[in-house]
């Protein structure tokens, strides 16, 4: 690689870094509102599944649009990726759109269905299952390497189908019920509340047993990502990740098992998803698009890189502003009574 | 089928599902934002219970709004790649822009506006309504730049067969891009006029809602009366400018073959595109030069003029640009015939009238279809217009891979949004909480809506909270 300097260097980086932060964004954000739709079925009471609902009805519909944001930041930042990445990853990505339909609609529809809304229950739980499973895919494939020849993608529509891919999926699947049930605890109270704790327990077990698979596979399997690990001096830089894991993962089943702790499990499962996200991208820098495209491979027009920026510069903090106003207008435990709009 | 022809097909059926959504909800954001602000100022509690019954319409439009949205914006990657690799400078910024001024916007303080009756005060209500619309408006504003760019690209070089930016005003303010905005952004208001003045007309005729009644006919008979015939004038204006900028569109809207003298306006032919003729033909002479180039004996470009592989198909945009200037005239005449009876006091009482607009609530969304029928087809067979042909914009993914992810479409939108349309009309049937004149007759009253059970309309009205 050519050594890049100036804006060629730190324009991509930057770039790289804000669509990193908004898919960080959308995995925190609409994986508990997907873990929502997870834990329907253990859930099966509608008075429960009502509570569920309003817990993050306010909510889904911002969470939702950083899936927006990271889709059309790379779009418009590095339109050569994705314009790899989407065709690579066709039947996963159409399948989840369609699986966002379905538990988008029941938001709205279970309410205005009732009595006869079991159809949206279905629909929301189903919808928002194959929706995680379909980004672990999503996740497993991109990791998996990509077949490039001469800058299109080259590959089959089921290259992304590996073993490795399916316990992503899974991994996703868990870990957002996690992150679902840690807000149930945070947001409702009564029988409810204790379930999702007992819940919460469980699915902290599956999780960490999950990052561990990952964590063992992805070095053995990629030869890149053990060197990366597992060389002088690195193991001491990215010592804390493992490190901070082991403290949020105590951290969280501290939470719950204290009945007075309302806030610490879902923080403590949001760090640990951010933290288990960072590990990816320790493991994927400098690629895009593993093998082949780097962030400066995939880059926009500078002009582009820059217009945008501007624009991410002035209006993200004042979208964090409001997503912040809502999230405190909506604060609180959801009352059982409290009624849809 | 080829791939090709799958992906446009894909795009053409997804673009036209969702677009139902945003055209009815810019303009019911703007309304709700209306009542909401009227009922602050005048105290007037059924401007509140409208706005509380429209918000809930609005809320399920909205949704399938969304759902149907987000898969646009991973269509220019999944189907389109080509057209990303050679267009994303240039576009993408426009689209980012969209999500970041306008998504996040309507998509936050919609939560407000849906949950916060209870929650939060008047004010704020009033506030978030007022955000969402000129959220949906702003989301309009940028992808109709990003479209408008595609029909009348300006502002770049090409390098290497990649579009880079060199004039961001000159990219966002197309020479297109004006007229599309005001045009498009009219037909979404008249769009929700005239479903505001077909419920408030079902409503009187069936003898229910009075009060909310009226002021749903008042207030879509007057957006009507105003906008119909600014309509007219901006759409004469927008083909003033394709003329101008894409000549070979206006031959095919107007099915004009051959330049032979002043242009006739064709009402009403079968083209025929293997004969290059028109057949069964009624026209009358001059009127299209008239209309197109304000000359009575303007020349205007014929489609013997453009090379055979740089022309549209003209079928569909003749037709499609026939059913949109049709129901233009039949808005205007629905708009000022209701003005005229509404000064002459017969606006509530003329049964005729409320039957004809009651009906009158689909050609809204119709028009808007077949207006961006004739506008994507005419641009054919460019996907950007003069820079890249659409066979050249395509994934690089096996037909029977698009053919089975439009299959999933098809059949889940069918479902979703057919099952998604009759709630709202259940809605609409149920009508505003607490209103004086409840809602005993309606099912009966309005023998074309699916009946409404009673057990339904009692359990609903006790599930609901008391407006306050």
């Amino acid at each position: 690689m050519t050594a890049l300097t100036g804006a060629a260097y730190w324009l991509p980086l930057i770039c790289a870094v804000i669509v990193g932060f908004a898919v960080a964004m959308y995995i925190v954000l609409d994986g508990f509102d997907l873990g929502i739709g997870i834990l329907f079925p253990f859930f099966p009471r509608e008075v429960d599944r009502d509570q569920m609902m309003n817990s993050v009805a306010p909510f889904w519909d911002g969470n939702e649009t950083w899936l927006v944001l990271g889709g059309t930041g790379l779009f418009v930042t590095f339109p050569h990726a994705y314009a790899v990445v989407m065709p690579a990853l066709y039947v996963p990505l159409i399948a989840m759109l369609l699986a966002l339909v379905f538990r988008g609609v029941a938001f709205e529809f279970r309410w205005v269905a009732k009595p006869h809304h079991a159809m949206w229950d279905i629909a929301f739980s189903a919808g928002s299952i194959v929706a995680a499973l379909c980004q672990g895919f999503m996740l497993g494939g991109l990791l998996g390497g990509t077949r490039v020849e001469q800058g299109h993608f080259a590959g089959g529509p089921f290259d992304w189908l590996t073993p490795f891919a399916l316990l992503c999926g899974l991994g996703l699947v868990v870990g957002y019920a996690l992150l679902g049930a840690t807000w149930l605890v945070m947001k409702t109270s009564g029988t409810l509340e204790r379930r999702a704790r007992r819940s919460a327990h469980l699915l902290l077990v599956g999780v960490l047993g999950f990052i561990v698979l990952v964590s063992v596979w992805t070095p053995l399997e990629f030869a890149r990502i053990g060197a990366r690990w597992f060389s002088w001096p690195n193991m001491l830089y990215l010592a804390p990740v493992p490190l901070a894991t082991a403290f949020f993962a105590v951290a969280c089943w501290r939470g719950l098992a204290s009945s007075r702790l309302m806030f610490s499990p879902f923080y403590s499962a949001m760090a640990l998803f951010i933290l288990a996200y960072v590990g990816l991208v320790i493991s994927i820098m400098p690629y895009l698009v593993p093998p082949s495209i780097t962030i400066w491979d995939a880059a926009a027009a500078q002009s582009s890189q820059r217009f945008v920026l501007i624009g991410m510069a002035i209006l993200v903090p004042f979208v964090l502003g409001y997503t912040v106003f809502v999230y405190y207008t909506f604060r609180g435990k959801v009352r059982a009574d409290e009624g849809y709009h | 089928m080829n791939a090709v022809l799958l992906a446009r097909l894909q795009f053409a059926f997804t673009i036209s599902v969702h677009i139902i959504f945003p055209a009815f909800t810019i303009g019911l954001s703007a309304f709700i934002a209306t009542l909401l602000i009227l009922w602050q100022r005048t105290g007037r509690d059924h401007f509140h219970r409208l706005a509380r019954f429209w918000t809930k319409i609005f809320a399920v439009s909205f949704a399938m709004g969304v759902v149907s949205g987000i898969p646009m914006s991973y269509e220019f990657g999944s189907n389109w790649s080509r057209f990303s690799e050679v267009a994303g400078n240039v576009i993408g910024p426009l689209i980012g822009y969209e999500v970041l001024t306008a998504f996040f916007l309507e998509a936050t303080f919609l939560g407000v506006l849906l949950f916060g009756w209870t929650r939060t005060p008047p004010w704020l209500q009033a506030t978030a309504a007022v955000l969402i619309a000129v959220g949906t408006a702003m989301s309009a504003f940028w992808i109709l730049s990003a479209n408008s760019w595609m029909q009348t690209p300006a502002g770049h070089v090409m390098r290497d067969g990649i579009a880079y930016p060199v004039d961001w005003l000159a990219i966002i303010f197309n020479p297109s891009f004006p007229y599309r905005l005001a045009h498009m952004l009219t037909a979404a208001y008249l769009t929700t006029s005239l479903v505001v003045l077909a419920v408030g007309a079902r409503y009187l005729l069936a003898g229910a809602f009075q009060e909310e009644a009226r002021t749903m006919m008042r207030m879509g008979v007057g957006m009507l009366a105003v906008l119909g015939p600014v309509q007219l004038l901006l759409g004469d204006q927008h083909g003033l400018n394709t003329l101008q900028h894409q000549p070979a569109k206006i031959a095919a809207i107007e099915a004009h073959w051959r330049n032979t003298g002043p242009m006739e306006l064709v009402l009403f032919a079968l083209p025929d595109e293997h004969a290059r003729e028109n057949r069964a033909a009624l026209a009358i002479p001059h009127l299209g030069s008239l209309i197109i180039t304000h000359d009575w004996n303007g020349r205007v470009p014929s489609l013997a003029d453009f090379a055979l592989d740089a022309q549209p198909r003209v079928t569909v945009v003749f037709f499609a640009f026939r059913i949109m200037v049709g129901i233009g005239l039949v808005l205007i005449a629905i708009g000022l015939t209701g003005a005229v009876l509404w000064r002459r006091g017969r606006l509530f009482a003329s049964r005729w009238y409320l039957r004809a607009a009651g009906w009158a609530w689909p050609l809204g969304f119709i028009a808007i279809l077949a207006g961006w029928l004739t506008t994507e087809n005419g641009r054919q067979p460019y996907v950007i217009y003069g820079i890249m042909r659409t066979h050249d914009a395509t994934s690089p993914l096996a037909a029977g891979t698009v053919a089975a992810s439009l299959a999933a479409f098809v059949l889940v939108y069918g479902v979703v949004f057919s099952i998604g349309i009759y709630y709202m009309r259940k809605l609409i049937r149920h009508g505003p909480q607490g209103a004086a004149v409840a809602a005993a007759t309606l099912p009966h009253a309005l023998p074309n809506l699916p009946l409404a059970s009673a057990r339904d309309s009692t359990r609903e009205s006790r599930a609901e909270p008391p407006v306050i």
